[in-house]
C-alpha cells in the first residue's frame, strides 16, 4: 500500500505538526504536547468544558471539531488506539474553567481505560469535576438488550455536536450530561464497507474483503458487521441499512430526524449522494421529516471504502442544539 | 535466589528485545481478530520504555522505582487498551516491592501475583474471556500454589510460565468475549489472543532473563 508518510511511527505526530500549522487560528497544543489539543479561542469563563476523543486515523474526528460549539479540547491516541491518560488530564487542567469537564468518546475498552485513568487523576490531583458519557450508535454491533456493549461510530458526531452546543449555551455540567445522553439514546448508525485500509505502521489491510464484496454492518476500525455478501445497487444497501436502525429506533410519522451520511475515507461524495438519496426517499416514504442533512467526510477510517448512515431524532431540545452555531477548522455551521 | 535492580533492568531490556523479535507474529495474530497492531504497539511502548532504561534508570537501584518508571513510560506512549493494563500490572506489583533495593522469592511471588491482579482488576475480564487473563490467572494461580508449598521462588515460576502457556494455547478454542474482537462471534476461533500472547511473553522473558543470571 502506497502511503504519502515519511517514518510510518511518526505519522500521527507529523499529522499533528501540520494541523496546527495549517489552523494557528483554531488550535494549539498544551505546552509541547503534540497529542494534547485545544482551542486557540478565547473560552467563557464557567463553561463546561467538552473534551471529544479517541485514536487518530478517524480525521476531521476529532480534532477537526475543535472550535466555537463544539470542543474544547482533543486527546489524540495512535491510529486506532485510545490515547493514554496523560494528553487528557492536560487537556482537563487546561480547558476547566470552573463548570466541570465533560469526556466523550465512543465505546470502547480501551478508551473507557484510559479516559476512566484519566477522570479519576483529574479528581486527585486539581479537584475538577469530570463527566462520562460513551457513544453507542452502532445498531449492529449488540442487540437491544444489551445497548452497553454497542460501539460507537460516525453518530458520535451528533452526540458530540449536542453537548458542544449545550455547553457553548453555557448549560451546567449535569445538563450538558443530560443532553449528552439524550443525544446518544436518540441516535442510531449503521455501516457498509467495501475495501479495508491500512495502518502506516503494518502496511497491510485492516481485513479482508473480495473485490465484488461488501461488508455490512462493518465498524469503524474495520470490526467485522453483519456478514460478508456480494455487492448490490446502492438503493438495495440503504434499505438494509435503514431497516435495521428504523426497527431499533422508536420513531413514528411526523417526527424529525437529522441524517448523516458519513464516508469512511475514500468513498466520492458522488457516492455518498446516491446513498443519501435513498435515505431521504424511504423517510419521506415514512412521513419522517428530515430537518437537517450532512453529507461527507465526518467520522473516517484512513482510507477505508464504504459509508455509514446516522439518524438522530430530534426533539424541541435537540433541535436547538443541532441548530447551535459551530465554528471549527474542520467544520463550520452558520 | 536474590535479585536486585541490575536483574530487573536487564529483564526489561529483554524483553525490549524480545519483542522486537516477536511485533511480527503478534500483530499478525492481531490482524485476525483486531487492526492488526498489537506488536507495533508493544513495540512503541517498550522502545519508549527502552529510552528510559539506558538513561534515567541507568543507575537506579530501587526497584520499584525502576517498575513504576518502566509502568508509565509505557502508559503514555501507547494508550490503547494493552497501555492501561500492563502499565496497571507493573504499578501493582511495584507497590508490593516498595523501596527494596533487591528481591527475595518471597518478593518476587508476590510482585506477579500483584501484577496480575493488577490487569484483572482494570480489565475486568476472566478466563475464558479470550484475553490475556487466560495467560495469567492460570500462571499466578500455580506460582502461588507451588511458592506456599517449596518457598523456591525460580521452581514455582517455572510451573507458572508452564500454565501460562497452555493458558495462551487454550485461547486458540474460546471465543472473544472482551474488547474489539467480542464482535467477531464466531471468527475468533482458531486463533491465538494476542494479548494472551504478549503476556506470556512477558512471563517467560522473566524465566529466561533468570537462568541467565544463574547461568542455565
Amino acid at each position: 500500500m502506497k502511503k504519502l508518510v515519511n517514518n510510518p511511527i511518526k505519522a500521527v505526530d507529523e499529522m499533528i505538526e501540520g494541523y496546527v500549522k495549517a489552523y494557528p487560528n483554531y488550535i494549539k497544543t498544551v505546552g509541547e504536547n503534540l497529542r494534547a489539543l485545544v482551542t486557540a479561542k478565547e473560552t467563557k469563563e464557567n463553561k463546561v468544558g467538552v473534551i471529544i476523543g479517541g485514536g487518530a486515523g478517524h480525521e476531521p474526528g476529532f480534532m477537526g471539531y475543535i472550535g466555537t460549539g463544539f470542543a474544547d479540547g482533543v486527546p489524540v491516541g495512535n491510529i486506532f488506539a485510545s490515547p493514554p491518560p496523560d494528553p487528557i488530564l492536560d487537556i482537563t487542567k487546561e480547558i476547566d474553567k470552573g463548570a466541570g469537564v465533560i469526556y466523550l468518546y465512543g465505546n470502547y475498552q480501551g478508551d473507557i481505560m484510559n479516559f476512566g485513568m484519566a477522570a479519576d487523576l483529574a479528581d486527585l490531583e486539581a479537584d475538577i469535576r469530570v463527566e462520562t458519557v460513551r457513544v453507542t450508535d452502532d445498531v449492529v454491533s449488540a442487540p437491544k438488550d444489551r445497548l452497553e456493549e454497542r460501539r460507537g461510530i460516525a453518530g458520535s458526531f451528533f452526540v458530540y455536536k449536542a453537548a458542544g452546543a449545550a455547553a457553548d449555551l453555557g448549560y451546567s455540567l449535569d445538563h450538558v450530561v443530560r443532553i449528552a445522553n439524550k443525544a446518544n439514546d436518540s441516535t442510531r448508525s449503521m455501516g457498509v464497507g467495501l475495501s479495508p485500509c491500512s495502518l502506516p505502521q503494518t502496511g497491510e489491510p485492516s481485513f479482508e474483503l473480495a473485490d465484488h464484496e461488501m461488508e455490512i454492518g462493518l465498524g469503524v476500525h474495520g470490526e467485522p458487521g453483519l456478514y460478508k455478501g456480494e455487492i448490490r445497487p446502492a438503493e438495495s444497501i440503504v434499505n438494509e441499512l435503514m431497516e435495521h436502525i428504523l426497527a431499533d429506533m422508536p420513531i413514528s410519522r411526523g417526527e424529525k430526524v437529522a441524517v448523516l451520511v458519513n464516508g469512511l475515507g475514500s468513498t466520492p461524495q458522488m457516492e455518498l449522494y446516491i446513498m443519501f438519496r435513498s435515505v431521504a426517499k424511504i423517510l419521506e416514504d415514512q412521513g419522517i421529516i428530515i430537518y437537517r442533512s450532512y453529507v461527507g467526510n465526518y467520522l473516517t477510517s484512513l482510507e477505508m471504502g464504504g459509508c455509514s448512515v446516522s439518524l438522530m431524532k430530534l426533539d424541541d431540545e435537540l433541535t436547538t442544539m443541532i441548530d447551535h452555531p459551530a465554528d471549527c477548522a474542520m467544520f463550520v455551521q452558520k | 535466589m536474590n535479585i536486585d535492580s541490575r536483574n530487573l533492568i536487564n529483564y526489561f531490556q529483554q524483553v525490549v528485545e524480545m519483542i522486537e523479535k516477536e511485533k511480527d507474529h503478534l500483530s499478525e495474530l492481531d490482524r485476525k481478530l483486531g487492526d492488526g497492531d498489537h506488536g507495533v504497539t508493544m513495540s512503541i511502548g517498550f522502545q519508549a520504555v527502552k529510552d528510559k532504561l539506558d538513561h534515567e534508570l541507568l543507575d537506579e537501584e530501587d526497584c520499584s522505582k525502576i517498575c513504576i518508571v518502566v509502568a508509565r513510560t509505557f502508559l503514555s506512549a501507547v494508550g490503547s487498551s494493552v497501555g492501561p493494563l500492563y502499565a496497571t500490572g507493573f504499578l501493582k506489583g511495584a507497590k508490593v516491592i516498595k523501596n527494596k533495593r533487591t528481591l527475595d522469592d518471597e518478593s518476587l511471588t508476590k510482585f506477579w501475583l500483584a501484577f496480575v491482579d493488577g490487569v484483572k482488576e482494570r480489565g475486568m475480564a476472566k478466563v475464558g474471556d479470550k484475553t490475556m487473563v487466560d495467560t495469567l490467572e492460570p500462571a499466578a494461580n500455580i506460582l502461588k500454589e507451588e511458592f506456599e508449598k517449596t518457598g523456591n521462588f525460580i521452581e514455582a515460576f517455572q510451573y507458572a510460565v508452564d500454565a501460562g502457556r497452555m493458558g495462551m494455547e487454550s485461547t486458540q478454542e474460546l471465543l472473544s468475549r472482551k474488547g474489539r474482537s467480542s464482535r467477531l462471534g464466531q471468527r475468533s476461533l482458531g486463533v491465538i489472543d494476542p494479548g494472551a500472547a504478549s503476556a506470556y511473553l512477558l512471563l517467560n522473558t522473566f524465566l529466561t532473563s533468570l537462568n541467565s543470571k544463574r547461568g542455565i
